[in-house]
């Protein structure tokens, strides 16, 4: 049955991103077990307003764990000590009472704090907008019969079109790496016929961009994948080495 | 009407209305509503259009702006389609990414006439479909073009790479989906909305790297600016700095979504709010039947006060889960209590209140029968959980089936539901509730998808839109689709080809100063009342107003409670509203508070819109008038038209404008949901 | 050039030359091997891999690879501290799925090269470098043939802080191999949801025979330095070759006249 719980939190506190930043710790008292972690924080912050001070700035929107929106750093966990979720989806039945969870923002000098827990993750659109799309003009398509593609690719590439752009696996990088992101949409559409035509040139500049914005380099320690919350599998970053690659040597 | 329940029931409210609205006025000359209708039989009105509108050649498109408000599937097909054909295109969105937008959650699937399942589709069937689902309160040749055009978005997704379910030959696969009869809905797993809107995402980034749109992120916008009579720019908060920013364009389109949110509870996002709405509304569009909100009846209940959103569970749920409550009152109330679990209920003590009420359907009924019967038992003291829930058992179909074919089929659901609950819905029945999840309802618009307000498009959920009083599964992603990349494009160059030469707008004018101050004005008032209650506590107490009294069954008498509940919570909030933190500076609080203040308008219209149609249609269920078996009794002879609300200021009644609804190739009949 | 400026590129590099640098580990453990089945058989595989061209080609080449590997790893290390930004996380948490190892790889980097710094003055600066500078190695005051490999690990071997210092390098090696081996699949592209576990699977074999050879070689080594009868073997064999040695055709001249017992 549900009950309640108190809860120490150390939140990380920054005005902006030129600012320092530094923790603070808050009381939150009979949460119940079935909130979810940002409704425990949405109380907080009603403790905060009632004390008149300004409350914990965190993103946050469909709260089912699919647009991405929420970020948070629990307890030195991407979205929390569960894998496989987002922050929104993880729930207060998972702590203990009386424990002391510390809150951070992704850390990565590519997502500039914002203020307080949220962070600038436009860098990600700059990525998409490099080329993480099929050059196609709305009209004119053909019938969407015309072309067959086996279940097998289909699902696959649609595995890797899982990805919500969240930053996860950049905030779980030690080297800041974004490849598991670039790599997700890259091989949805070197997977798809579709993506063919723009395939190499794709590679190169969504590539291109990623270095440009100062992501760090990939160096296989998996735990983008281990705490990616839609499971992208790390199977994309060697086949987005492989699109590059090809798409160098074909220079 | 002979079978009526109880005709003393049947009250109208007309008199009482009177005090709130002016309902006489649409009988005025200079109130008629043009809805713009083509002309030529219902199948050729969409060619016919198309053969005979006006055009923008490409030089002179690329000196015509156009704003985009919103980044969902409307609103990033319509920008990215602008874009392609070479407007200048300013895009705004609320959330850090255009990819965020609450189209993005939407799980089920997208409609179209393709037939590839060889079943006796068409593109008739489904304009039928969908009108029949609408209850007949929606344009019949809106609906035909959506049904039309349904198909290109299929080709158009495809060829953009979205990543559509398949069968093993390689072909597209379509299941099956409430209100029709044939498979043809188009899916990506649970994940549809997701995939769609990554790729008129991905369309739009195109575009953005082209340099034909521009991409502002993380802006509100707060009004529409309108210079002689056509709308010509946006005032927005930066809601990182909490600058106030004017843009100017040709022409505005809003793409902003539902309003679901009056009910502060519901499956829609955090974000999503009825503001530009409520903004173009006060500029002079005309909110359309705004009563009609659907109810989803397939909801992970509300836990406690603390909550702050709602959990939608497929509805396909219902195909092998029973639902029920205690037949005992004392036994609902051990369980509320936690001194009896809902396995120590033996069956004969269960109410499958479903199947007794609705034998030929059962668990199956249609959406709004499920969610008011749920509702009805609860509110009777039988409710489950915290006493608004009801039961979804599978122990008869894992008795039936095994355990392994129940997981088969809902396997992730019923992860899902655990990771939310912490029940394992295997061995201990699910508990669901009604929540709020979509509104049929919005902005007025005509059939080039024009508000009355020159200039000011309105497309996706957050126009009136196709789908009448009640909307089938399935057909908002195509809707939103239909309106951004097939239909907006064609209208706006009829709209714009007088306006060609109409240089670029500066933002520098009387109306842009005029509008700013306005937005100022009205930040500081707020920012300046210093009260006790958060925008939240105040939010949620119109929640609770609205849920109580203008949820799922309506009566008279409820919504003039509404109306005096819904004043005082306005009164609470000019005088009790605190807002920490200052107006210029990012400052979440405020932008919650002025959306709340749209919602409180909105909330007010609702009740209103609700109290005008005496007649239970679709989503829309007034108790007064239903027959003796609980069926909604439609009223054709004095209801068959939209109903339009225009402003005519704060304090001031609003003004009803009909839209009459002629059915020229459809038969009107009686939804029948019996055998 | 996208070998330099791409990050993928510089992956790339780190890949190649690191699959260089296993399949060169595995000749060494290989090479080794012989010194224990035969001694006088590796005393005559370093005599073939002494100051001739194409061995000196090679160690030209390994040394590029050694520099290259190392260069663009604290390149690499110097970039990601970058991008993880000036702010640390005040928690950390790994999964477990993520590798220590894979966390750790320029530490486990330094730990090999202070072991190679060892391993080369005990072995490479007597042998292959004293061939090219002419100095040859006095022991005993003795002076050494360059290719008498056997006597130099009985050297390296009777010393107590040999063996110790060489599984230190062994077990820092496991583990900088064991992730470098899938990592460089990976980087290379060569890798799917299928083959990952496996080239885990065959990296975490591969490596662990290698370090196994390595150290099960130390062992016998480490023994052997310390019996009798195989300090006299050596001395011998030493004593033959310093004859050899003083014969008219030199060593590097006519390597095909030593003949060893």
């Amino acid at each position: 049955m549900e009950h309640t719980i108190n809860v120490n939190l150390k939140i990380w506190r920054q005005r902006s991103p030129k600012e320092p930043g530094a923790f603070v710790t808050y009381r939150v008292e009979n949460v119940s077990t079935g909130s979810s972690f940002l409704e425990m924080l949405d109380m907080l912050n009603q403790q905060l307003v009632d004390k008149n001070e300004e409350p914990v700035v965190f993103d946050s929107d469909c709260r089912e764990g699919i647009c991405g929106m929420c970020s948070l750093y629990i307890n030195g966990h991407p979205h929390g000590p569960v894998q496989g979720i987002t922050t929104c989806q993880l729930h207060m039945r998972k702590f203990n009472n009386e424990d002391t969870i510390t809150i951070e923002p992704w850390r990565s000098a590519a997502f500039p704090v914002v203020r307080d827990l949220m962070v600038n993750r436009n860098a990600f659109d700059q990525i998409q907008q490099a080329g993480g799309y099929v050059s196609f003009n709305c009209g004119g398509a053909p019938d969407a019969n015309n072309l067959p593609i086996s279940k097998e690719i289909a699902d696959i590439a649609m595995d890797s079109a899982t990805c919500i752009g969240c930053g996860a696996c950049v905030a779980a990088c030690k080297n800041g790496s974004a490849m598991l992101f670039v790599s997700a949409k890259v091989s949805q559409f070197a997977l798809l016929p579709q993506g063919q035509v723009e395939r190499a040139r794709r590679a190169r500049a969504m590539v291109r961009k990623m270095d440009e914005l100062g992501f760090g380099n990939c160096t296989n320690t998996g735990a983008c994948a281990a705490e990616c919350p839609k499971n992208i599998s790390l199977s994309n970053i060697a086949r987005l080495n492989r699109e590059f690659i090809k798409a160098k040597f074909a220079d | 009407m002979a079978d009526l329940k109880n005709l003393e029931g049947m009250i109208d409210s007309t008199p009482i209305m009177k005090d709130y609205a002016d309902i006489e006025s649409s009988k005025l000359p200079e109130f008629q509503i043009d809805s713009k209708i083509p002309e030529g039989p219902l199948a050729q009105k969409w060619t016919n259009y198309k053969a005979h509108q006006k055009l923008v050649n490409p030089a002179n498109k690329r000196n015509l702006d156009v704003i985009v408000v919103g980044t969902g599937l409307a609103g990033a097909s319509a920008a990215s389609s602008l874009g392609e054909l070479g407007f200048n295109v300013l895009n705004f969105c609320i959330q850090d990414s255009p990819r965020r937008a609450h189209s993005i959650a939407a799980q089920g699937g997208i409609n179209a006439a393709k037939d590839y399942q060889n079943d006796g589709d068409s593109v008739y069937r489904l304009f039928y479909d969908t009108i029949k689902g609408g209850d007949f309160r929606s344009r019949e040749a809106n609906v035909y073009r959506l049904a039309e055009v349904s198909n290109n978005i299929i080709d158009q997704c495809v060829a953009q790479g979205v990543p559509f379910a398949r069968e093993y030959g390689g072909l597209l696969a379509n299941r099956s989906f409430g209100g029709a009869q044939v498979s043809r809905t188009f899916y990506a797993k649970g994940q549809t909305g997701q995939q769609l809107l990554l790729g008129a995402y991905a369309s739009l980034n195109r575009q953005i790297n082209k340099g034909t749109v521009k991409s502002y992120n993380r802006r509100e916008m707060l009004d529409v600016v309108v210079i002689d009579g056509r709308a010509r720019g946006i005032i927005v908060r930066n809601l990182v700095t909490g600058e106030i920013e004017r843009y100017a364009a040709h022409a505005v389109v809003l793409a902003t979504g539902g309003y679901g949110r009056a009910f502060f509870l519901s499956t829609n996002a955090m974000g999503c709010n009825g503001s530009a709405a409520v903004q173009a509304f006060k500029k002079g569009a005309y909110l359309a039947n705004l009563a009609f909100t659907q109810i989803h009846p397939t909801c992970i209940p509300v836990h406690g006060e603390d909550q702050s959103k709602l959990t939608l569970m497929s509805e396909s749920l219902r195909n092998d889960g029973r639902i029920w409550v205690p037949k005992k009152k004392e036994d609902a109330e051990a369980i509320r209590a936690g001194k009896k679990k809902p396995t120590d209920i033996p069956d004969e003590d269960r109410d499958f209140y479903l199947e007794r009420r609705y034998p030929a359907f059962g668990n199956l009924c249609p959406r709004d029968i499920a969610s008011r019967a749920a509702k009805e038992r609860c509110d009777a003291g039988y409710g489950v959980g915290t006493g608004n829930a009801v039961y979804l058992d599978f122990k008869y179909a894992i008795q039936r089936l095994g355990e392994a074919a129940v997981r088969d089929r809902y396997g992730n659901l019923f992860d899902m539901y655990q990771m939310i609950s912490d029940d394992n819905p295997y061995e201990t029945p699910m508990m669901i509730f009604p929540a709020s999840h979509y509104t049929m309802g919005g902005i007025w618009v005509d059939y080039e998808l024009q508000t009355s307000i020159k200039g000011l498009f309105a497309i996706g959920e957050c126009n009136f839109s196709d789908h009448g009083a009640n909307r089938l599964g399935a057909s908002a992603l195509m809707q939103g689709l239909a309106d951004g990349y097939f239909v907006v494009p064609y209208t706006m160059q009829n709209y714009l080809s007088d306006q060609i030469k109409v240089p670029h707008f500066t933002t520098d004018t009387k109306e842009f100063d005029e509008a700013e101050k306005g937005v100022r004005d009205r930040i500081a008032r707020l920012m300046a009342i210093k009260g006790t209650k958060s925008p939240d506590q105040i939010h949620k107490r119109l929640g609770h107003v609205m849920w109580d009294l203008v949820g799922m069954g309506r009566t008279l008498k409820s919504l003039v409670k509404a109306l005096e509940e819904v004043e005082n919570v306005r009164k609470e909030f000019y005088s009790d509203l605190r807002i920490v933190g200052r107006a210029d500076d990012l400052n979440t609080e405020l932008e919650k508070a002025l959306r709340l203040e749209d919602f409180l308008v909105i909330a007010k219209m609702m009740a209103i819109d609700a109290l005008n149609r005496n007649e239970s249609c679709g989503a829309h269920f007034r108790e007064e008038y239903q027959l003796a078996d609980g069926e909604a009794a439609r009223n054709d002879k004095d209801y068959m038209y939209v109903s339009c609300w225009k402003y005519t200021g704060d304090n001031e009644k609003p003004v009803l404008l009909k839209e009459p609804l002629n059915y020229t190739e459809i038969k009107v009949q009686t939804r029948n949901y019996k055998s | 050039m996208w070998l330099t400026c791409s990050s993928i590129g510089r992956k790339l590099v780190m890949a190649v030359t690191g699959a260089c640098l296993v399949l060169f580990i595995t000749f060494h453990c290989l090479m080794n091997a012989v010194a224990i089945i035969c001694p006088s058989g590796y005393n005559a595989v370093c005599e073939f891999l002494g100051a001739n061209w194409y061995a000196l080609v090679a160690t030209v080449g390994l040394a590029a690879l050694f520099i290259i590997h190392i260069i663009y790893a604290v390149w690499l290390t110097l970039q990601n501290r970058k991008a993880r930004g000036a702010d640390r996380y005040a928690v950390v948490s790994k999964p477990a799925e993520v590798e220590w190892a894979s966390q750790n790889m320029l530490v486990l980097g330094i730990v090999i090269v202070a072991f190679l710094v060892v391993h080369m003055i005990q072995f490479w600066a007597k042998m292959q470098l004293a061939e090219i500078l002419g100095t040859e190695y006095v022991h005993d005051g003795i002076e050494v043939n360059p290719a008498a490999g056997t006597l130099f690990l009985h050297i390296a071997f009777s010393q107590i802080w040999t063996p110790v210092v060489y599984i230190i390098g062994f077990i820092a090696l496991w583990f900088h191999m064991n992730h470098g081996f899938w990592s460089m699949f990976q980087s290379c592209g060569w890798n799917g949801s299928t083959w990952l576990p496996r080239l885990k699977t065959i990296g975490c074999w591969w490596t662990t025979i290698v370090v196994a050879l390595f150290i099960a070689e130390a062992v016998v080594f480490t023994v052997r330095a310390h019996s009798a009868d195989f300090a006299t073997e050596v001395k011998e064999y030493v004593m033959d070759n310093a004859r050899t040695i003083d014969a008219p055709c030199g060593a590097q001249d006519c390597p095909s006249i030593i003949v060893v017992e």
